[in-house]
C-alpha cells in the first residue's frame, strides 16, 4: 500500500482515547520494570532452585520436552546460558524452559547425538496445546487459591508469563484482579443479562417491553440480541477473542471471559476457543504456528532470538513442511536469519539488474544458437553444435569433476585491476551476480526437477498398469525427486551464504563441500532426467546417488552449523 | 437474525427526515442500502458556505455492527458536487477516518453522528491539501475502504 496517511481521529472519540493511553502507557512502564526485577530474581535463584515441572502435559514423550533447552548443545559457552547478557534488550524469560533446563540430564545421555545443525523440537496438536494451558492453569490457580476459571483470565491477561502474573499478584492481589477484570465487584456482581421496561438499545432502536439487556460496569447497556451480534461480528469476522472491547462508544472496556461466556453463541464457543488458544502460542516466545496454509500444529522449540547468529533452527511439521523457527520463513540452512532477510531484500532491490540472468534461454557458448533450460540439470548439450557445457558458468562441462575446477567458488581478480572506483563496483557486482546465479538457479531447478517427478509420476502410474510393476518398486523416483529437492534448497542457501562470508582458512572447506554436494546433485539430476523406459534400470545406481547427496548435505550443513556455534565464520557484514 | 439493519435505518430515517443539525440535509434515501447526504461547512474560508458536499453511505446487512462504506462522491452535471480538500480525504472521495474501520466503529454510531464528525473534521481543518501520495492512492487503490489499512492514527491533523 503505497499510502502512509495518519488517520485522524473522530472528534467525539478523540478526548476519551487519550485520557485512556496515558495510564496505559504508564502500565507498560511498571511491568517492564517488574519483568527487570524478575530476570535477576530468576538469576540467582535458578541454580539453587531447579523447580520440577508436573510431567503430566499430555505428551508422549516428556523428556524431548524437558531437554530441550539443556541439551541446546551450543558448545562450551552455551553452558552459562542462563546467564542473561547485562545489556539484552529482549526481555525474553521464558520459566518453563529455564525450570526444564536445569534438570534431566540422564534423558540427555542416553539419547542419540544430535547434529550440529539440528535442533530440538516438539510438534503439537491443538489438542495438546490446550492440555498444555489446562496443565498451567491447574498449576497457577494452585498457587494462587483462585478458581481456574480467575486463573485463566489471570494468565491471559498477562500473556501467560506465569512469573509477572504470581509476582503481581503476591505484590497487590486486589489491584491485579481489578486490571484483570476480576475485581470484588465482579465476583459480587457477576454479570448477568437484565430484563428493563421503557428502555431504547441505543444499536437496534428496540424498545419494547420485556427488552433483555446487558452491560458490564462501565454501564454501556445494549439489548442482548445486540450483544451477541457484535460478538460475532468480532469473533468471526475480525478473529478477536482474548481482548474484545466494549460496544459503547469510544469505551476501552476489554470485555471479560464471564461476559463472554454469557453471550457468546453456542454456535460460536468452538471457534472462540480456537481464538483463544491462538493468542496462547502467540503469547509464548518458545511456541510458533506451522506458516503452511491451513495447518493446524505449532511447533516448540527452546532457540531464543539471541542465539539466532549462531544457529539456524530448522523445524519439521507433522504436515511434512519445514520452516525456520526464528523466521518462520521456509527452511533457508545453512544461512543465518540475519543474512537471509539481508540477502532477500538485497535481491529484491536488485531485482532489474538480476533479472536477466535467471531467464531459462541462454546462448550456447560456442555456436551462439538459443538454448532453452527445460529440466534441473546443469549439463548443457547443444543440440547444434552437440557443445557440452555448464549452464551455470557456460564452462566446459568436461572440465567439471577435475579437482582444479571451480564453478561455486567467485575468483577476486587481483588488486592491480580493481584499482579506481568503477572497476570496484563493477567487481562487487560480478560478484553478486556469481552467487545470485547460482542461488537463483537452485530455486528455478528445484522447480524443473519437480515438472519432471510429476511427469515421471504419470508415466510410473502407466508403466505400472502395463508392465506389473508395484507402486513401492517406483518409490525410489519419489526419493530421488525430494532428496533433489531438499539438496537444492541447501545449495540456494549456500550461496546467499558465501556471498556474505568472508575469506578464512575455513571458507576453503566450505566450499569444497559445496562442490561437492553440487557434482552430487548434478548426477543425480541428470540420471532422473532420463527417458523413463531407461529408470527402471537405473534404479539400484539412482538410491545409491540419492544416498549420496543426502549424506553430502548432512556434511555440509554439519560442518556449517559447528562453525556458526563456535563462532569461527568471519562476515563482511554484521550479524545484526 | 440477517437483516438487523432494516429497523434501525427505518428509525434514524424517520429522526433524519425530521430535524438535522445546520449544514446536513438528506438528499436521498430511495432503500435501506444506500443513502445520499449534503454537507456544508459553516465557518471555514477553505470551503465556502455555499458549496455543498456529497457524501454516499452504503449499508451492509450487519450495520450497524458493521460501520457503513462512507465516501465522497464527485458530481459533474447540475447540482455539481465536488470532493473537499482535506489531509485526510483522498481525491477519489476516499476518506481515513478511523471511526469508519473496524477498531474504531462503535455501532452506537450513526449516520447523522458521522456526518457531524466529517463535518467537524472539515470545520477545523487548516490545510488546503491532499493526503500524501494521493495521485499514486488514487491510481492503483482498488480495495474497498473497509479494506484499505492506513497506517497511521494521527488525532493531530
Ligand atoms: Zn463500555
Ligand atoms: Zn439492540
Ligand atoms: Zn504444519
Ligand atoms: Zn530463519
Ligand atoms: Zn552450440
Ligand atoms: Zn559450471
Amino acid at each position: 500500500m503505497p499510502i502512509a496517511t495518519r488517520k485522524r481521529k473522530a472528534d467525539s472519540t478523540t478526548a476519551s482515547a487519550d485520557a485512556t493511553s496515558e495510564p496505559q502507557r504508564k502500565l507498560t512502564k511498571v511491568s517492564k520494570a517488574l519483568q527487570k526485577d524478575s530476570i535477576s530474581q530468576e538469576q540467582a535463584a535458578l541454580p539453587a532452585t531447579p523447580q520440577t515441572l508436573t510431567s503430566d502435559k499430555g505428551m508422549d514423550s516428556d523428556d524431548d520436552f524437558n531437554s530441550v533447552a539443556s541439551s541446546m548443545d551450543l558448545g562450551e559457552e552455551m553452558s552459562s546460558s542462563v546467564d542473561f547478557g547485562a545489556g539484552e534488550s529482549d526481555v525474553d524469560i521464558d520459566d518453563d524452559y529455564q525450570d526444564d533446563g536445569a534438570f534431566d540430564a540422564t534423558a540427555k545421555d542416553l539419547a542419540p547425538k544430535r547434529k550440529h545443525f539440528e535442533v530440538e523440537f516438539k510438534v503439537y496438536s491443538p489438542q495438546d496445546i490446550q492440555s498444555q494451558q489446562d496443565t498451567q492453569i491447574a498449576e497457577v490457580a494452585n498457587l494462587l487459591e483462585q478458581p481456574s476459571e480467575a486463573t485463566a483470565i489471570l494468565l491471559r491477561h498477562t500473556r501467560w508469563n506465569k512469573e509477572r502474573l504470581i509476582e503481581q499478584y503476591m505484590d497487590n492481589q486486589e489491584q491485579m484482579l481489578d486490571k484483570a477484570g476480576l475485581g470484588q465487584e465482579i465476583n459480587q456482581n457477576p454479570p448477568r443479562v437484565v430484563v428493563k421496561n421503557g428502555f431504547t438499545c441505543d444499536i437496534c432502536c428496540e424498545d419494547g417491553p420485556g427488552l433483555e439487556t446487558f452491560a458490564m460496569n462501565c454501564n454501556h447497556r445494549f439489548c442482548t440480541d445486540c450483544y451477541r451480534q457484535y460478538l460475532t461480528q468480532k469473533i468471526k469476522d475480525e478473529g478477536e477473542a482474548a481482548r474484545i472491547k466494549c460496544p459503547g462508544d469510544g469505551c476501552r472496556k476489554i470485555i471479560d471471559a464471564k461476559s463472554l461466556d454469557l453471550l457468546v453463541p453456542n454456535e460460536l464457543t468452538d471457534r472462540y476457543h480456537q481464538l483463544l488458544m491462538r493468542t496462547y502460542v502467540d503469547d509464548k516466545e518458545s511456541l510458533k504456528w506451522c506458516p503452511a496454509p491451513n495447518c493446524v500444529y505449532a511447533v516448540e522449540c527452546g532457540v531464543k532470538k539471541r542465539d539466532l547468529n549462531k544457529i539456524v533452527p530448522t523445524v519439521h511439521c507433522e504436515c511434512k513442511q519445514s520452516f525456520c523457527f526464528g523466521c518462520t520463513l521456509p527452511d533457508h540452512q545453512p544461512c543465518p536469519c540475519v543474512l537471509v532477510k539481508r540477502w532477500i531484500k538485497k535481491c529484491e532491490d536488485d531485482s532489474e539488474t538480476a533479472n536477466w540472468i535467471s531467464a531459462n534461454t541462454k546462448e550456447c557458448p560456442k555456436c551462439n544458437s538459443t538454448i532453452e533450460k527445460n529440466g534441473g540439470c546443469n549439463h548443457m548439450t547443444c543440440r547444434k553444435c552437440k557443445n557440452e557445457f555448464c549452464w551455470m558458468c557456460m564452462g566446459l562441462w568436461s572440465e567439471h569433476g577435475t579437482s582444479w575446477y571451480n564453478c561455486n567458488r567467485f575468483e577476486e581478480r587481483s588488486g592491480t585491476d580493481a584499482r579506481d572506483a568503477q572497476a570496484k563496483s563493477r567487481q562487487s557486482l560480478e560478484r553478486y551476480l556469481h552467487y545470485y546465479n547460482r542461488y537463483a538457479n537452485h530455486e528455478q531447478s528445484a522447480r524443473l526437477d519437480k515438472d519432471i517427478f510429476h511427469k515421471t509420476e504419470r508415466k510410473m502410474t502407466l508403466l505400472q498398469s502395463t508392465s506389473g510393476m508395484s507402486w513401492i518398486e517406483v518409490q525410489f523416483m519419489e526419493a530421488a525427486s525430494q532428496a533433489l529437492q531438499q539438496c537444492r534448497q541447501t545449495l540456494k542457501w549456500t550461496y546467499a551464504f558465501a556471498y556474505y562470508l568472508a575469506r578464512n582458512n575455513q571458507t576453503e572447506i566450505f566450499e569444497d563441500n559445496q562442490k561437492d554436494l553440487e557434482m552430487a546433485v548434478e548426477n543425480l539430476s541428470e540420471m532422473f532426467e532420463k527417458p523413463t523406459d531407461q529408470l527402471a534400470g537405473l534404479k539400484v545406481e539412482m538410491m545409491d546417488k540419492t544416498t549420496y547427496c543426502m549424506r553430502r548435505r548432512v556434511i555440509l550443513l554439519d560442518d556449517t552449523a559447528k562453525n556458526l556455534k563456535e563462532e569461527t565464520w568471519k562476515f563482511n557484514v554484521e550479524l545484526r | 437474525m440477517a437483516g438487523m439493519s432494516g429497523k434501525r435505518l427505518q428509525k434514524e430515517l424517520a429522526k433524519i427526515q425530521g430535524v438535522l443539525p445546520p449544514g446536513i440535509t438528506l438528499v436521498s434515501a430511495p432503500d435501506l442500502q444506500t443513502w445520499h447526504m449534503d454537507l456544508r461547512i459553516l465557518d471555514n474560508p477553505l470551503y465556502p458556505p455555499h458549496d455543498h458536499y456529497r457524501l454516499k453511505f452504503s449499508f451492509s446487512k450487519n450495520y450497524p455492527i458493521e460501520a457503513p462504506e462512507v465516501v465522497f462522491l464527485r458530481l459533474t452535471t447540475d447540482p455539481r458536487r465536488d470532493i473537499p480538500i482535506h489531509p485526510h480525504i483522498y481525491s477519489n472521495g476516499i476518506i481515513c477516518l478511523d471511526l469508519l474501520d473496524a477498531q474504531g466503529w462503535s455501532p452506537v454510531h450513526n449516520v447523522e453522528s458521522i456526518c457531524i464528525s466529517i463535518q467537524s473534521m472539515l470545520a477545523s481543518n487548516t490545510k488546503d491539501e491532499r493526503p500524501p501520495g494521493d495521485a499514486e492512492f488514487v491510481r492503483s487503490n482498488r480495495a474497498r475502504p473497509r479494506d484499505i489499512n492506513f497506517l497511521y492514527h494521527d488525532p493531530s491533523v
